[in-house]
């Protein structure tokens, strides 16, 4: 479904991505871990039209993202959801009127109807009550499960999820991780998760991939990581301080 | 600091290039949010809003200002008029100053210091916290709901509080001129009536739309772009910063070509 073949990308001279080539399946989800600034959020965007790369391709459903424009764009566009680091609601609007926003603006559903289906699936996140509520309101937790709902809403074929769990207490970051995944049960959308939450990830996702210095070091099943002989990979994933990742 | 000739030369040239870019990417900007403009659905609520914050909640700067201004127009213009005896020019003085300069081009200060730097801390902020970004990947076209709105409310609502700067300023002028200084009233409106014609008053109508424009694209145009000069709250500052200062520049600039060009 996505297929990303020799991706660059460089930001003020500085090369973030350095050849990436991936692929992800229809109704799978990956989980994209790597040390800070390794060009996952990068990746990520990529993917999503957001950033156009300086050499490569993204390929969704075979058409290549950087290259459509306005209409085709839209539609393609449509079928994607994208849950930001900091859940990018719109600030000016209630909780309610930002899970809203997309039905009233990409269906023809009447008010009454979007009511209902917006009620409802506060209900599923645990947010019932707080529909009134301003983003600035909330808990970083409830942005994240509003922003969540908002994506969801529309059922996105796509679903990239920038750390979901980031800034958020590990009670709320496994409520967050169960529901990503009681939602892809629920309907299988094909996501992309950037994540840290190691361990935890790896209990709902198909593949992982670790990016190291603007490349896939590895990927395979959370099993084949967590056996990886490689010691960047163990030194990563068991969070220790020395090893060959130094950050001084 | 002995820079080559070429040196120089290549700085110049750099320096050219980066501001017909600026400009080009600018004159992008504002034909796009013109496109849609005329493109459906145009979201209605959201203008209203936008017409409410740009023109309603700046009624009250613009009489405060159109008041004072109109006065010391009567109090420097009776006199120097008084120097040569004419001070029954006085009303158009202060009325053709008022509707041909004054009024537009301090209303025009006025949204950009009120709304203008709001709109583009606005659409800023929303730009550093992926607001945008999300507007775009549901499908949508961000310019419908911050760009459109915001140059519609512009072109709407500069004329009518310019049209009230005008009326309070001229007003003030009275007030100075008749009721502190005894020129006869209906000298200053008599005299008023005879020197002020349609197309004066269609003078200020048109620079006030044109400053319309300019306050809102400039505001939109720099906080959409807030990614491009800087992140965070710096890159807000510098956004909010820019469109006051280049609004302003604009409104003179664009102001003394109008009025030389065009009339």
């Amino acid at each position: 479904m996505i297929e990303i073949k020799d991706l660059h990308k460089s930001f003020a001279g500085v090369k973030v991505i350095n050849g990436i080539t991936l692929d992800v399946k229809k109704g799978e989800i990956l989980a994209l871990i790597g040390g800070s600034g390794q060009g996952k959020s990068v990746l990520l965007k990529h993917m999503a039209g957001l950033i156009k790369p300086d050499q490569g391709q993204v390929l969704v459903d075979g058409k290549e993202i950087a290259k459509l424009r306005g209409k085709t764009l839209s539609q393609l566009r449509s079928r994607l959801g994208f849950l930001f680091q900091g859940g990018a609601l719109f600030d000016s609007m209630t909780v309610f009127d930002n899970v809203a926003f997309p039905l009233r603006e990409k269906t023809k559903l009447g008010e009454t109807e979007i009511r209902k289906r917006v009620i409802h699936e506060l209900e599923q996140v645990g947010l019932s009550g707080e529909e009134e509520k301003y983003p600035t309101q909330l808990s970083g937790g409830m942005i994240k499960r509003a922003a969540l709902v908002r994506e969801l809403i529309w059922k996105p074929e796509i679903m990239f999820f920038d750390e979901p769990t980031a800034g958020l207490d590990p009670i709320i970051g496994q409520t967050i991780m169960n529901l990503i995944d009681t939602i892809h049960k629920r309907f299988p959308f094909t996501g992309i998760i950037v994540t840290h939450e190691i361990p935890k990830v790896f209990d709902i996702v198909n593949k992982v991939a670790m990016l190291h210095e603007g490349a896939i070091l590895t990927e395979g099943s959370a099993e084949e990581i967590v056996s990886s002989d490689d010691p960047i990979v163990q030194q990563f994933i068991k969070g220790e301080t020395e090893g060959p990742i130094n950050y001084y | 600091m002995n820079e080559s000739p070429l040196e120089l030369i290549r700085r110049l040239g750099a320096s050219f290039l980066f501001v017909a870019d600026r400009i080009g990417m600018m004159g992008i900007f504002l034909a796009k949010a013109f496109l849609y403009c005329f493109i459906p659905p145009l979201k209605v609520s959201l203008i209203l809003k936008r017409i409410r914050f740009i023109g309603l909640q700046s009624t009250l700067l613009i009489i405060l200002t159109g008041a004072f201004t109109g006065m010391v127009l009567g109090l420097q213009g009776f006199y120097t008029l008084n120097r040569v005896g004419s001070t029954a020019f006085l009303g158009p003085a202060v009325a053709l100053s008022i509707i041909k300069e004054m009024g537009p081009v301090i209303t025009g200060f006025m949204v950009t210091g009120r709304a203008g730097s709001a709109i583009a801390a606005e659409i800023g902020i929303m730009r550093i916290s992926e607001q945008i970004d999300a507007i775009e990947l549901m499908g949508l076209q961000p310019f419908r709901y911050l760009v459109v709105p915001n140059l519609l409310a512009g072109i709407i609502a500069l004329p009518l509080l310019t049209a009230m700067f005008d009326v309070v300023g001229i007003f003030g002028g009275y007030l100075v001129g008749v009721k502190l200084l005894g020129v006869s009233g209906g000298i200053y409106f008599g005299e008023m009536a005879a020197s002020v014609t349609m197309d004066h008053v269609l003078e200020g109508l048109y620079k006030s739309l044109s400053f319309g424009v300019i306050i809102t694209w400039v505001g939109c145009y720099k906080g959409y772009n807030t990614g491009t000069i800087g992140w965070g709250a710096e890159g807000v500052s510098k956004a909010t910063t820019q469109s006051v200062v280049l609004s302003s520049v604009m409104i003179l600039i664009w102001d003394y070509f109008m009025t030389s060009i065009l009339f």
